[in-house]
């Protein structure tokens, strides 16, 4: 019985395995993703419903006026017209056609075209040169000469001028270790380190400019033959080049203005069409509301939905199927402008450059010619200057000599002027070279905000609280209003060079605050264990605290790097051409009066990203500190 | 007195500019270039094109002054400054001339220490306000809000309007041109005020002008100008008598098209010729070229062609001379002889 | 002893000043003062020279002299014919307000955000991660103008108002392209009572928190602390507001001629930069809270659940003391960076103290090096109040430190 049993109950038990079931549908795929990830309470229910709103407010806006968009046209007044041609609802989107043609502006400014590559250039060989710091493991620590000549480059790159300058400031640097070398052999490194820093700050003071000045004139006399050949072996292709250049404009001129006639054939029946349509509308609508537009008083609102109602009908009306015809000559005619007017500029832009060039030609030859004369002057001059007219005189003869001198023996970049330099490129500019340069001085604010000197403590934190105390935009005015009561008489140099100047003070006191914070963070063994090693107080530092301490503060460099380039935008108040000061000089001229959002969406969308981007390598930075420290 | 050398890579890469010395003349002829400040963007005053090349009303004067200087209209390195900037920059000398839209007034001409060299522009402050508001006169603003650029003399001007009209308002401070259009436009203030060409220019550039009307009243005198340092008297004879030369060259009939033969050949106006430095050489007196006010002339046209093209009725800009005429048409513009 | 005598026997030799540590802190010393005092001098006798040069004086008087220009938002009394001081004053006070409420906004837009960030809801999380990359990688330029654009151009114009196309709220609130009116109070009589009641039952809200902490210490008795405070704020200034008879009253708005006359008018000005200005900082404090509620360790709320706390003491209790630790350093230098950013007001024509004593007194003047001095000197006072009272709390955390 017990076996039968057995066996018979053998007969209900499973000999194989369940197929697995799928689980309900509820606890999987995007039902359960939901449940737990959007509805999990009541407060999640609402922040979901909240979040899907706001989600649904921003992006119906957005989409339509940014996929609703013109991108051939040469005004803002062609965009207007394309969208009405074409019917686009609610007034037509975006204008993007500012930024084909203005967009290279907004990142270069007035760079000169041609020389466009040198930026670019020194954007890449920027990321050569902190790629050994930024990826310390992975490449050869051998490549951090090259961030050391990086600062040296980069201005010679972007101002141009011969190459041997660069070459003799870096050999400041070269002095400074060498009268640094002999400086402690005789009285220790003190006296050596202020050796050091007095012979380099000697040599960039007086033997730079001179030793320069000596070198154009040698080359220059070397050269004045062939560079006055060359010269009017130029001026002499120049001329037909730029009459040939002149008269394709003017043949593309002529059929921008044959287009522009066809252009505004197709456009008037178009224009008129909508024009009755809308009056129509708006009139029916007046009608059905009771109230006579001619008569009555009609307030800010009626009016508005009277002329939604219009312009639903004006759209309407221009997507007529009547209309293909004439609509299709017309948008073709503004995309055949857009393209003419492009060639038009892309001309003008080559004209000027050869212009600039055959003017500065001249002026050079002139020059030239002239050079014999100046030297007797100065020479004559240099014997019965007394009178400080005669003095002024005099230097000013003698500035054009050896500006003439420059000339003839540059070998090297064309120089251009900071005042050329704007756009997105200036942001960058200012923001890279105040980090740069505020690295020595912020590393030396921290020491001294460390120390236990009282007075180069106090001072150090004054400094630091000082600087950070009072905004940028206030600094920015003090080196544009202020800075030239502060130097010595009749100095004046360049705003940018003015405002980079002050950046770099400004920057100096965050990086300060940074490092103190890397210093900080070091353990106290490193610090003891330095001592114990009989190191003195700048060995120490040099290789032992510092090192380290600043690799843990990369990541809040970084970050204040971000900072202060997005703070660079302020120098719009100081009158630099900046992407926000562009965009206003660019709503200024006659063809784009009006637009704005378009300007701002762009400048917003490069700062991100440049912002963004950093700000992760940063965050990753960190991270991966974190865990070397664990 | 020289620049005091800056150290560094960026001094050699001719950064360090000349310093600004009592003789701006002999400075600007050592560089080269003409240092001409003028606004981040007006427009028909002064604008960069598409390739950086600046074009305007106050740009021609600038053009015109380096053409007289230097022979070439293109070499002038324009300085944007702000309404807050502009003093300073001509004060430290960054840069030669001002040609800015500015106003001459007694404590910018005595208490800052500029010399204005002229009028090239007469202005004065206009009010614009949408039509369907009703309003037919300034003095029925009261109560309204009131756009207006800051930094500048239309500020005060407005302030002292109010007052003595004892009319309430509201004021609502711009920087730019083109942000104080935005504001208008959103509705942010009821009416805009600047000097009536702005006002103009900007009403020029709405999507429906009509619905827009500027307001009969003008309620101070603007008269715009270039000015310099004071105390240098040869760079501002120079500045003053180009501006001069421009006009003259209207009075006379020289334009850019017919100056160059008219300076070849002679004329049978005496003043003409003197003016063209065919007969005597005032060019000389002034440390320039004979044919200086020939080379100004060439750079943009006499100051009816320089008007013309930039502010005049066939631009956008669509300014009607009015005031602007020379003085033989009823207008205000009148240029001392040259003799 | 002669041995041990003889160094000294030998006297101050010069090297000494560079090798021995005794006196090398000196040397640096003494050099570096000679260094700064020589620095100021060179700058200070340039300024005098180039001052002379331009024929300028160093003078304050410009100060009382008439500004002759409006300004709109005014804290006090002020016209056209108030002197520069006055202005300046106006500007400082503006200044100062628009900090102060910023401070407030960008604390609770941070919380609430950084709170959210950390929220398990996909949709919330990832939303709130746009808007904090958002705000923090554009300049806060580009925000303020762009907010000001937005502000004026989504709003009815004061005129719809009058026309009746466009409605205020609860029939009181106007907001509009110009700024938003609300009812302004009219203090009237007895209402100084009325406040000091008010003040009043604010110390007796102090007096009772402080009574119920001690009695929790003492007997572990709980006492419900926020209703009983609740009660406290509202309850006896509104039985005083009705035996006083009313005192103070609501002045609404009203349309009139352009806009609305009457009430209390926050211009867009104030709002697009209070707004921008909070928006902003607040991307940042979000960042800050969730740093710090992340830097406390699951541990701590394992243990306090384990301890049977309910999960909002844990909060209160446990996880905020520890978390603020983290925050509040950050926070204050957020609070500070917020009342520098307030200088950018003249993007939208706000008059803070840059735009009135930096801008255009400055500008009508040319007093431009007195102007900036006293602009940085104020900034500076206003930034090293902040940042003490940073160093205040910080100090005062770290006692407890164990």
């Amino acid at each position: 019985m017990s076996e039968t049993g057995h066996q018979h109950a053998l007969s209900y038990v499973r000999a194989d395995m369940l197929p697995q079931q799928e689980p309900p549908v509820s606890h999987s795929g995007p039902i359960k993703w939901v449940r737990e990830n959007l509805l999990s309470s009541p407060l999640n229910v609402i922040l979901t419903v909240i979040s899907l709103y706001v989600l649904y407010a921003v992006l119906s806006g957005l989409i339509p006026w940014f996929f609703n968009s013109v991108w051939d046209a040469r005004s803002l007044n062609e965009c207007r017209e394309v969208f009405l041609a074409t019917g686009a609802t609610g007034g037509g989107g975006a204008c993007w056609a500012v930024l084909q043609e203005r967009g290279i502006q907004l990142i270069y400014g007035f760079y000169p075209a041609d020389l466009y590559w040198r930026p670019n250039l020194t954007f890449i060989l920027f990321f050569v040169a902190v790629a050994p710091i930024l990826y310390s493991d992975r490449l050869p620590s051998q490549m951090l000469w090259f961030t050391a000549l990086y600062p040296f480059l980069m201005p010679w790159l972007l101002w141009g001028g011969s190459f041997w300058v660069p070459i003799l400031v870096i050999a400041g640097l070269v002095v400074g270790y060498l009268a640094w070398m002999v400086g402690s052999r005789i009285g220790g490194s003190i006296l050596g380190g202020i050796a050091g820093i007095v012979f380099a700050i000697l040599w960039w003071l007086f033997a730079v400019p001179t030793l320069n000045d000596s070198i154009h004139r040698v080359v220059g006399n070397m050269r004045v033959d062939q560079v006055v050949a060359e010269s009017t072996a130029r001026l002499e292709t120049l001329g037909p080049e730029l009459t040939g250049l002149e008269t394709r404009r003017e043949s593309v001129r002529d059929e921008i203005a044959e287009l522009e006639a066809i252009k505004a054939q197709a456009f008037a029946p178009i224009e008129e069409a909508v024009e009755i349509a809308r009056e129509t509308a708006e009139l029916a609508f007046y009608e059905e509301e009771g109230v006579d537009p001619e008569t009555d008083q009609i307030g800010p609102g009626l009016r508005e939905r009277a002329e939604e109602e219009g312009q639903h009908a004006a759209s309407a009306a221009a997507r007529d199927p009547a209309l293909n015809t004439v609509r299709a000559t017309f948008l073709n005619a503004v995309d055949g402008l857009t393209e003419m007017r492009n060639e038009v500029n892309e001309i003008s832009s080559q004209i000027n450059i050869m212009q600039s060039e055959r003017s500065d030609t001249e002026a050079l030859l002139l020059n030239i010619e002239q050079l014999p004369d100046r030297l007797e002057e100065i020479e004559r001059l240099q014997e019965s200057a007394t009178t400080p007219g005669a003095i002024s005189e005099l230097e000013s003869v003698q500035d054009v000599v050896s500006q003439t001198y420059t000339e003839m023996g540059r070998i090297g970049l064309t120089p251009v002027e900071s005042r050329e330099f704007g756009g997105f490129m200036l942001a960058l500019i200012i923001g890279l070279s105040g980090i740069i340069l505020s690295l020595p001085l912020g590393i030396l604010l921290a020491l001294g905000r460390q120390s236990d000197l009282f007075l180069i403590n106090k001072v150090s934190v004054a400094f630091i609280e000082l600087i950070r105390g009072v905004p940028l935009i206030v600094w920015l005015f003090t080196a544009q209003l202020l800075l030239n009561y502060f130097l010595p008489p009749g100095s004046n140099f360049d705003l940018l060079l003015r405002v980079i100047i002050m950046v770099t003070l400004f920057a100096s006191a965050y990086i300060a605050e940074v490092v103190r914070g890397g210093l900080a963070a070091l353990a106290k063994g490193q610090y003891e264990a330095a001592d114990a090693l009989g190191l003195d107080y700048a060995k120490s530092m040099r290789l032992i605290v510092l090192p380290q301490a600043l690799k843990i503060s990369i990541p809040g460099i970084v970050n204040t790097f971000i900072g202060l380039f997005k703070d660079t935008t302020l120098v719009v108040f100081i009158g630099l051409l900046d992407p926000i000061g562009l965009s206003n000089s660019i709503r200024s001229s006659t063809d784009w009066n009006g637009i704005y959002w378009e300007l701002f969406a762009f400048i917003g969308l490069l700062f991100f990203a440049c912002c963004f981007s950093m700000g992760r390598y940063s965050l990753s930075l960190e991270k991966k500190l974190n865990r070397e420290h664990r | 007195m020289k620049a005091s050398v800056f150290f560094g890579a960026m001094t050699v890469a001719g950064l360090a500019s000349v310093a600004a010395s009592a003789a701006t003349l002999d400075d600007v002829k050592a560089r080269g270039t003409l240092n001409c400040g003028v606004t981040t963007g007006l427009a028909g005053f002064s604008t960069p094109d598409a390739n950086g090349v600046w074009e305007g009303f106050d740009v021609a004067m600038c053009r015109a002054v380096a053409a007289a200087v230097l022979g070439d209209p293109t070499a002038v390195e324009f300085v944007p400054t702000t309404a807050s900037t502009r003093f300073t920059a001509l004060a430290s000398g960054e840069v030669d001339m001002l040609s800015r839209v500015t106003t001459w007034t007694f404590s910018r001409d005595v208490d800052l220490k500029f010399e204005f060299t002229g009028t090239t522009y007469y202005d004065g402050q206009g009010f614009i306000v949408l039509r369907e508001l009703g309003v037919t006169s300034a003095k029925e603003l009261s109560g309204a809000t009131v756009c207006i650029r800051t930094g500048t003399t239309t500020e005060l001007n407005l302030a002292e309007f109010f007052r003595i009209n004892n009319m309430e308002y509201e004021p609502v401070p711009v920087e730019t041109n083109s942000e104080a259009q935005q504001q208008y436009l959103a509705g942010a203030c009821d009416a805009y005020t600047t000097d009536a060409s702005g006002l103009a220019a900007t009403r020029a550039s709405f999507e429906n002008p009509g619905d827009h009307v500027i307001l009969p009243e003008i309620i101070s005198k603007e008269p715009l100008g270039p000015l310099v340092r004071h105390g240098d008297n040869d760079w501002g004879d120079v500045v003053r008598w180009t501006v001069n030369a421009l006009l003259t060259a209207e009075e006379l009939g020289v334009t850019s098209a017919n100056v160059e033969q008219l300076a070849a050949d002679g004329s049978d106006n005496p003043e003409v010729n003197r003016l063209l430095g065919t007969d005597s050489d005032l060019g000389a007196m002034l440390g320039l070229e004979s044919d200086w006010a020939v080379n100004a002339i060439l750079a943009g046209g006499n100051y009816g062609e320089i008007f013309e093209a930039n502010i005049g009725e066939s631009t956008p800009i669509g300014l009607a001379r009015g005031l602007n005429a020379l003085w033989t048409e009823g207008g205000l513009l009148y240029s001392p002889p040259f003799r | 002893m002669s041995a041990i005598s003889e160094p000294q026997a030998e006297g101050f030799r010069l090297s000494q000043l560079i090798y021995d540590t005794r006196y090398r802190s000196i040397t640096i010393q003494t050099v570096a003062l000679i260094l700064i005092v020589a620095g100021v001098w060179w700058l200070v006798s340039n300024t005098i020279q180039n001052l002379e040069a331009l024929g300028r004086d160093f003078d304050f008087g410009f100060l009382g002299q008439p500004a002759g220009y409006d300004i709109n938002q005014l804290l006090i009394e002020y016209d056209s014919q108030s002197t520069h001081g006055r202005a300046a004053v106006v500007g400082i006070l503006n200044t100062l307000l628009v900090a102060f409420i910023g401070c407030i906004t960008a604390t609770v837009i941070g919380t609430i955000a950084g709170v959210l960030r950390l929220s398990k809801n996909w949709i919330v999380a990832r939303l709130v991660a746009v808007y904090v990359e958002g705000f923090r990688n554009v300049p806060l330029l580009l925000w303020i103008v762009l907010i000001f654009a937005i502000v004026s151009e989504s709003t009815p114009h004061p005129r719809d108002f009058a026309g009746g196309e466009a409605s205020m709220l609860f029939n009181s609130i106007a907001i509009t392209r110009q700024g938003t009116w609300t009812p302004a109070p009219v203090w009237g009589d007895g209402s100084l009572a009325l406040v000091i009641i008010f003040i009043l039952s604010i110390v007796a809200i102090i007096g009772f928190r402080m009574f119920a902490r001690r009695r929790q210490e003492a007997t572990g008795e709980i006492l419900p602390v926020l209703w009983i405070s609740l009660g406290l704020l509202i309850l006896p200034s509104l039985i005083a507001y009705f035996i006083l008879g009313g005192p103070v009253t609501l002045d609404y708005p009203e349309t009139g001629r352009f806009r609305f006359e009457g009430g209390l008018l926050v211009r867009n000005s104030l709002i697009a930069l209070w707004l921008a200005l909070s928006l902003y900082t607040g991307s940042f404090i979000a960042e800050n809270v969730r740093g710090g509620i992340l830097a406390v360790s699951g541990g701590q709320t394992e243990a306090a659940s384990a301890l049977g706390l309910r999960p909002g003491r844990t909060m209160n209790l446990v996880v905020l003391p520890q978390a603020m630790r983290v925050i509040v350093p950050p926070l204050i230098s957020q609070y500070l960076n917020l009342t520098k950013n307030s200088s950018l007001a003249i993007a939208v024509g706000y008059m803070d103290a840059r735009a009135t004593l930096g801008g255009i007194t400055i500008n009508q003047t040319g007093r431009e090096l007195e102007g900036m001095l006293l602009l940085g000197l104020f900034y500076l006072i206003v930034s090293l109040a902040i940042a003490s009272v940073g160093n205040f709390y910080n100090a005062s955390v770290k006692l407890k430190e164990r």
